[in-house]
């Protein structure tokens, strides 16, 4: 036990969280525990919640009440510089849209997370997205690269920091089948690794290729479902 | 080592930025060009029209007097030699010594003026002159009102006679009225009583000049000049006669002494005064002293321009800010995203305000550049078109220009950066 009541074990708690936004609760007392290496899929229909989750977890939004422990952290306490730190030291992004930074190539893309993080090294960014098959794109800018090569880039840039937990909101939403193995692929590389995934997605193939499945309605867990 | 490498890639960032998302960039340099353009154009102009206008000035006249100390009624010509020595000759446009006498011309006295008349042509190019000015020596001009009271048209041929020489200049007219240049204008510290203009002393009224007289005294000199022009100025040269300096010389056969030299100088009324200073304290022997008419309508004219043009450059720079401040929220708020995506990825917000200020910064310092560069030609087709001269690039002009354009696009990024780096990361993951 560390001293916020954590096992060693367990990346991720929340107990009791809730948020609201003026009358609408965009979750209800929520109770989640993720243990570290666990890749979880959350799903839920549109406005169930699943996004408001991810930014609370990923230290972009605060809970309204409850307690939010990453990594030992308690979030919910925390000034926004303190949230700042969190996102750059302990969570990787994947986003639907990507959010490249379209007058970057695809290495300097992969260089800003880490130039926020600690220093730049074009060498292991290379090897970032030759890990994603993109070695012979590294000079390309986003609107030069397809959809899939785009996402790949994205997880490049969240991967290059080794954080000890990775976000991903419908990460094969604007994917075609082939690049969605792709993605999946190299998600199963990283859970392989230890690396612990958290992934909302309406694909329910998607989904199930979690270990474990939740499903959000309403702001609640409404289900759960374990993997083999 | 990891400072060099971050210190590297930031400024990758930000040349990529500038260098990759051109049609922005365009778009943000020429708004701040535009206003550098108008605002260098403005200040070299204003910079710039002292000079020019104390040039175009000078074609009223001379605007200084070098006269004799108080007391004197002459000094020694070669005193000139001491005050020019005083003056900047790049600002000299010429100077004329003058010596008085009076004159008898058809049995009238008249005010005659021994001067350099090439030098009066240069300085007072407002002369008009029916015929020609003198070109060799024994030729005079008249002033169109003694012409028109004798008859005399160009050719003729004239006696004038002048009273033997007593002690020094005539002491008819110089002795006693000595301190005048033909101009029209009275200097500073020119006392009328002491110096009566030559208005007051030509014509026949004159109760110090000999009375008119039938016959030729005995002493009496003489010699005969061709009038080569007729001189109109609508003043008091309009009752003169003008010769050169030598000619008068040899009539009156004294020599090496003038009652006045004229100045036509680029210098403004203040720059005049400072330097008539000078020369009176420097050589006691003589008095000099600005023309006061023009010296203070130079300086009018000048303050009324410049202030024209501070209060034009004062709207451009207004205006100027107000167009940079719009253009910078506009590039701002299109890459809101790019700033909600750097602080998702653990940028904090003065990081974020580095980087599109340092943006800022350098559009500014390119728009100064480029605005330096079109502002001179702007000047230069201003002057050539309004002066008929070219404007001298004024490099500390260009320095502050620079420094003014990057500082407006500083400043004008400020508030859209500061409020845009605030923004809630999670709209990026809600795609908002």
């Amino acid at each position: 036990m560390n001293q916020t009541g954590l096992t060693g074990e367990t990346l991720l708690e929340l107990r009791q969280v809730s948020k609201s936004y003026g009358d609408l609760h965009a979750l209800s007392q929520v109770d989640l525990t993720v243990p570290t290496g666990q890749w979880l899929s959350i799903v839920g229909p549109s406005g169930s919640g699943k996004t408001t989750l991810m930014n609370i977890v990923g230290a972009m939004d605060k809970a309204t009440s409850g307690t939010v422990l990453l990594d030992g952290v308690e979030l919910s306490q925390l000034r926004p510089k303190d949230l700042t730190t969190i996102r750059r030291d302990t969570v990787g992004l994947i986003f639907q849209k990507f959010h490249l930074i379209p007058h970057l190539n695809a290495v300097e893309n992969v260089m800003v997370a880490q130039y926020y993080h600690s220093m730049p090294d074009e060498a292991e960014a290379l090897a970032a997205l030759t890990r994603v098959g993109l070695a012979g794109r590294a000079s390309h800018r986003p609107a030069q690269l397809s959809g899939g090569e785009q996402q790949r880039v994205c997880i490049a840039r969240a991967l290059i920091n080794y954080p000890k937990l990775i976000l991903a909101d419908e990460p094969t939403g604007n994917l075609d089948a082939a690049n969605e193995l792709i993605v999946l692929d190299l998600f199963h590389s990283l859970h392989a690794e230890g690396t612990t995934l958290i992934v909302v997605t309406h694909d329910p193939e998607v989904a199930r290729q979690g270990q474990r499945e939740i499903a959000l309605d309403h702001g609640k867990v409404v289900s759960e479902v374990r993997h083999g | 080592m990891a400072q060099t490498a971050r210190r590297a890639m930031f400024f990758r960032m930000v040349t990529r930025s500038l260098t990759r998302r051109r049609s922005r960039v365009v778009i943000a340099v020429l708004a701040v060009a535009i206003g550098a353009t108008t605002l260098f154009a403005l200040a070299t102009i204003a910079t710039d029209i002292p000079r020019q206008m104390t040039r175009e000035m000078r074609v009223y006249g001379g605007n200084m007097l070098v006269l004799p100390a108080d007391g004197q009624t002459a000094f020694d010509i070669g005193l000139l030699d001491q005050v020019d020595q005083l003056i900047e000759p790049d600002s000299l446009i010429g100077s004329a010594p003058y010596r008085y006498q009076t004159v008898r011309l058809n049995e009238q006295p008249y005010l005659a003026a021994g001067t350099d008349l090439a030098a009066v042509r240069a300085i007072s190019p407002y002369w008009y002159v029916e015929g020609d000015w003198p070109a060799v020596g024994d030729e005079i001009l008249v002033g169109q009102d003694i012409a028109d009271w004798i008859g005399l048209v160009p050719g003729d041929l004239v006696e004038l006679v002048a009273a033997a020489p007593q002690d020094g200049p005539d002491p008819a007219s110089g002795s006693t009225a000595s301190g005048s240049a033909p101009a029209p204008n009275q200097a500073d510290d020119a006392d009328p009583a002491s110096h009566p203009t030559p208005a007051s002393q030509s014509g026949s009224a004159s109760p110090d000049d000999p009375a008119p007289t039938d016959d030729l005294l005995a002493s009496d000199l003489t010699a005969f000049f061709t009038v080569s022009g007729i001189a109109s100025t609508g003043g008091e040269e309009d009752s003169m006669i003008f010769l050169e300096l030598a000619d008068l010389e040899a009539l009156t056969q004294v020599e090496g002494v003038i009652e006045a030299a004229e100045y036509s100088i680029v210098l403004n009324g203040g720059q005049v005064s400072q330097l008539a200073e000078t020369i009176s304290a420097r050589i006691p022997q003589v008095s000099a002293a600005g023309v006061t008419r023009l010296t203070r309508s130079d300086s009018y004219v000048l303050d009324l321009l410049q202030g024209l043009l501070g209060l034009v450059t004062g709207i451009v720079l207004a205006l100027t800010m107000i167009g940079v401040s719009t253009t910078m929220m506009a590039v701002v708020a299109e890459r809101r995203n790019e700033i909600a995506l750097l602080k998702a990825l653990g940028a904090t917000n003065r990081s974020v305000e580095q980087q599109f200020l340092t943006e800022g910064l350098a559009l500014g310092l390119i728009g100064g550049l480029l605005g330096c560069g079109l502002g001179y030609g702007v000047a230069q087709v201003v002057s050539w078109t309004v002066f008929h001269r070219s404007v001298a690039f004024n490099w500390w002009l260009a320095l502050a220009t620079v420094a003014l354009a990057a500082g407006v696009s500083y400043a004008a990024s400020l508030l859209p950066v500061r409020r845009t780096a605030q923004i809630d990361p999670a709209l990026v993951l809600r795609g908002e």
